[in-house]
């Protein structure tokens, strides 16, 4: 096809690991269009770093014909090197080179005549906003930062073909939308072709097309329209004013018809396997008490009923059997008691006097970018970090005096899951199960709870290593569940994990709120927001804001924006905070 | 741009960006330059193979002007510090005690044997643990016997019982100064912890850092990787070949009576191979630790123990001989201690000097096929 940036025909890679032959991609045949933006977007394991490595030359398939720019990548991956411009999951930039130095080297490598770098440099700096930070090691930035710059030294000479894995992967929502609008100017002044993959969905809306892969194969090519367009009829906002919005999405999700129900906001949406609601009844409501109406669908909506329609059907699990009551003897109140918190390293404040109070029974958020101070909190809040100054008072214990007793109430599930990797699941509960003091009995006891209620059994005797990403979560929070908590806290569950499993993952989570165990967690997605009881958005160690996710969302609500999203809440309060702070300046 | 000038320009970028990164890492400066002034003081003062300053028993059972010139002579030697004992038993308890290294023991009849026989013996006795202190110790206190007692018999006019005395003589190393080749050894050690270690371990942190991907999807060739990789390193490497035989001529008083250029000539073709060795370290190791211990084993402890450097190579069981030869360091070794000690002798130069160049050709060329831009080698 004269049109295509990028060519794709029967191409299938298989890769030898321990034994085993694993299929990465299954004779994928892709055409990617020329000065378009198409995105790659499928669950964990579907191939599309593969798919990425093999565009760029870095992996030589088993089968099948790789074009790009009409230059044969498996027999001329030099020249092909030499016109895409690729930039890896971790982009490599070297820490301990400046800004400049990193586009130094790569204007050499690209072979960027002197004469034009001053006004290409000059330009990138612009548009990152790395301009003023020329001469800062690159190991200096902040994440958002060394992401522009890693763009920024992909494109110091325009390729004419861009491949991006995963570029907006732990970036803050403000930095994701500069290297957003960065892409879209190359497309547009440099007729650019891009390809890029994400984990993020509602970024797919973003994309001219989509490219929708699963297990290696490619389930569909089209704009976001084409995807959306079969789903129109199927998508319902629904409401109950007898129950609380988690206890209506948890049977809403059991009902027949129902392919996807989640939290948006204030109400249920929902998603059914054809058009319009199937029998509600079974939910024994009357039906003055039950609001529906029809959603617009978005893009997230065919991804979830596409996937869920590949998975095996299996999906009547009951999460709530899995579940143990926690310790009820205390009335209803604050479990949680956060008074002028701060922390110091040295002369810098990681956190700076912060205030909030989390109730029995409620999952309470902190949202923030990197480096706000969200990981400082969790760790005083755990006893894990002592406190600078202030008063914490957990499950009734002041920390400073009884850490060792408030921690005996409460668990934690550290980000990337402390696991031992190379132990088999059975050996990591076992091995949580004494360091948590549990009796034999009792221990045996909780591992077969564990095995049962997060599905582990038949993983059991394999190693944590081995696992897809989304079992070794469900391993690291059993883990953290091993002595019945009644406080449960998770920094970063979700980071990496796909759209999929982070919808299970919340969904043990509303079950273990719906038995009373409150859950402190912090998350950078924007749309998990929905799924808090309360939150507290934070920046450079300060609270900027706290309530329910509807308030916050509220506060941005205007003429010209009337249903403004959680990102845009976000947004909104980071522009704020740093307004006021040049204001006082 | 033509090919060749862009060429050009991706090498200065690579070799740019690796001089700012040594420069900037300490630890690359640690092994480099105080890992190597480290093991210079090391062996340069702390180990000597040399026996000096021995502690030495004397036991005089009936003492006279005789034995009090004999006893003189010990004292006046820089080999021995003798402390006097009243009787055996005395000088035997501090053997045990390890205050003494040796006994000296002249019994009660030794003035009068030496007058009657033209000779007498004295008793020794000396700590065999270590074997080789004890050959040197029985050595010199036999030399400084074997010196007075000639003194002795000249000033009696006597004539020497023994008609043919042996005289030896020793070459190159006339003082025996273990210093003296111990030194020269190092250099080749240090030159493989550099060559190989550090090599091995910035290529291992390209891969641990995800920087090696990006850098493989540029227009860089493999020639021009490994050369950029290879040149700071070189340079890096021959640095502490100078520093190490600065500090051999003028801290430690080792004498260089061969050429200072046949000595870099064949310096850098020694790095070479020891580069060659770390880029194919690089090749298995993808992150550091791993390269670290694999260098440490492969290259760094063989050269410590088989190259000749301390421990004599025709002194080792037969197998472990042959092995040697597969040692790059064991021909450096040889041919800085003939430089430095011997002089330009050229066939022992050349002979190593053409292992040293088979063994870089091998290195670098297995290196340089196994070296690709792809993820999946």
């Amino acid at each position: 096809m004269p049109d295509s940036a990028l060519v794709f025909e029967g191409v299938t890679k298989t890769f030898v690991a321990e034994g085993r032959t694993v299929s990465a991609l299954k004779e994928m045949d892709l055409h990617i269009r020329k000065g378009k933006v198409t995105g790659l977007i499928g669950p964990d394991g579907a191939g599309k770093t593969t798919l990425m490595r093999l565009a760029a030359g870095l992996l030589l398939p088993n089968a099948g014909s790789i074009h790009a720019l009409g230059i044969d990548v498996v027999h001329n991956p030099l020249e092909v090197q030499s016109s895409v411009g690729y930039m890896p999951q971790r982009f490599g930039l070297y820490e301990d080179l400046s800004v400049q130095e990193n586009l130094d080297l790569y204007a050499d490598l690209q072979g960027v005549e002197p004469a034009l770098r001053p006004p290409r440099y000059k330009e990138l700096m612009h548009m990152t906003g790395l301009g003023p930070f020329t001469r800062r090691l690159a190991g200096h930035l902040s994440g958002g930062m060394k992401q522009k710059l890693g763009l920024a030294c992909t494109l110091v000479r325009p390729p004419r073909l861009l491949l991006l894995d995963e570029p907006t992967v732990g970036v803050d929502p403000v930095s994701r939308r500069e290297l957003w609008s960065i892409i879209y100017r190359q497309v547009q002044e440099q007729g650019m072709t891009v390809l890029l993959s994400t984990a993020y969905l509602d970024e797919a809306e973003r994309c001219d097309e989509v490219v929708l892969m699963h297990e290696g194969q490619g389930l569909g090519h089209g704009t976001p329209e084409y995807f959306r367009e079969p789903m129109r009829g199927r998508c319902f906002h629904i409401t109950a004013s007898s129950l609380s919005k988690r206890s209506l999405q948890t049977r809403l999700s059991k009902v027949a018809g129902i392919v996807d129900a989640i939290i948006e906001g204030e109400q249920v949406r929902v998603v059914t396997a054809s058009p319009g609601l199937p029998d509600l009844s079974v939910l024994g409501l009357g039906p003055d008490e039950l609001t529906t109406e029809a959603a617009e669908p978005i893009f997230e909506d065919a991804f979830i009923a596409t996937l869920k329609g590949k998975q095996k059907e299996d999906d009547t699990t009951d999460f709530s059997a899995a579940l143990h009551t926690p310790a009820t003897d205390q009335d209803k109140g604050s479990v949680i008691d956060v008074h002028d918190l701060q922390r110091r390293f040295g002369d810098f404040y990681a956190v700076k006097g912060i205030n909030f109070e989390v109730q029995r029974g409620e999952v309470f958020g902190l949202l923030g970018a990197n480096g706000a101070g969200k990981t400082t909190t969790f760790r005083m809040l755990c006893g894990l970090l002592p406190v600078s100054a202030g008063e914490v008072h957990v499950a009734g214990h002041d920390l400073r005096r009884a850490a060792a007793r408030a921690r005996s109430r409460l668990g934690y599930m550290a980000q990337r899951f402390s696991l031992y990797l190379d132990l088999t699941v059975i050996q990591n509960l076992r091995f949580f199960a004494s360091a948590y003091g549990l009796s034999r009995a009792k221990g045996k006891e909780r591992i077969a709870w564990a095995l049962e209620g997060f599905e582990l059994a038949e993983y059991a005797s394999a190693n944590a290593r081995d696992l897809p990403l989304g079992f070794k979560q469900r391993l690291a929070m059993a883990a953290a569940l091993m002595h019945e908590p009644d406080i449960l806290f998770l920094d970063e569950p979700t980071s990496g994990v796909d759209p999929l499993a982070r919808r299970e993952f919340w969904q043990r989570i509303n079950a273990l709120a719906e038995t009373g165990v409150t859950i402190l967690v912090t998350t950078h997605f924007m749309d998990e927001a929905n799924y808090c009881d309360r939150l507290v958005i934070m920046a450079e160690g300060e609270v900027l804001a706290q309530g329910t996710p509807a308030e916050m969302k509220d506060r941005f609500r205007s003429a010209d924006h009337p249903d403004p999203t959680m990102e845009d809440a976000f947004i909104g309060l980071i522009e704020e905070h740093e307004k006021g702070r040049e204001d006082a300046a | 741009m033509t090919p060749a000038a862009a060429s050009f320009m991706r090498l200065r970028g690579m070799i740019r960006k690796e001089s700012l990164q040594i420069l900037r890492d300490p630890s690359s400066i640690a092994i480099a330059f105080v890992m190597p002034l480290v093991l210079l003081l090391l062996f340069g003062y702390g180990v000597s193979l040399d026996a000096k300053h021995i502690p030495l028993a004397m036991v005089v059972e009936q003492p006279d002007s005789k034995t009090a010139s004999l006893v003189g002579a010990f004292n006046r030697s820089d080999y021995f510090n003798p402390l006097s004992f009243d009787s055996i038993q005395d000088a035997q308890k501090a053997l045990d005690l390890r205050e003494v290294f040796g006994i000296v023991w002249l019994r009660n009849d030794f003035s009068q044997n030496l007058m009657s026989q033209d000779s007498a013996p004295i008793g020794v006795i000396v700590n065999g643990v270590d074997a080789n202190k004890a050959r040197i110790t029985t050595g010199y206190i036999q030399g400084v016997w074997q010196a007075w007692f000639e003194s002795y018999a000249a000033s009696k006019g006597v004539k020497l019982s023994q008609p043919v005395a042996l005289e030896p003589r020793i070459w190159f190393n006339a003082a025996v100064r273990s210093t003296d080749f111990l030194v020269p050894g190092l250099i080749a050690v240090i030159m493989t912890l550099i060559g190989a270690m550090l090599t091995s371990m910035v290529v291992a942190r390209e891969w641990e850092r995800g920087t090696m991907e990006a850098l493989m999807v540029t227009p860089i060739r493999i020639g021009e990787l490994v050369i950029g990789k290879l040149a700071p390193y070189f340079i890096l490497g021959m640095g502490g070949m100078l520093m190490s035989v600065v500090m051999a001529l003028w801290l430690f008083d080792v004498p260089l009576r061969g050429s200072f250029w046949l000595l870099s000539a064949a310096s850098a073709l020694f790095m070479l191979v020891s580069l060659g060795m770390g880029l194919l370290i690089s090749v298995v190791a993808r992150n550091q630790f791993v390269a670290g211990q694999l260098s440490l084993i492969v290259t760094f402890l063989p050269a410590f123990i088989l190259s000749g450097f301390i421990f004599q190579i025709s002194a080792m069981p037969e197998p472990i001989q042959v092995i040697t030869h597969l040692i790059p360091a064991r021909y450096y070794v040889a041919i800085l201690q003939t430089l430095f000690l011997a002089g330009d002798i050229w066939p022992i130069v050349l002979a190593n000097s053409a292992a040293l160049l088979v063994m870089m050709v091998i290195f670098l060329g297995i290196a340089w096929r196994k070296t690709h831009k792809r993820l999946d080698a």
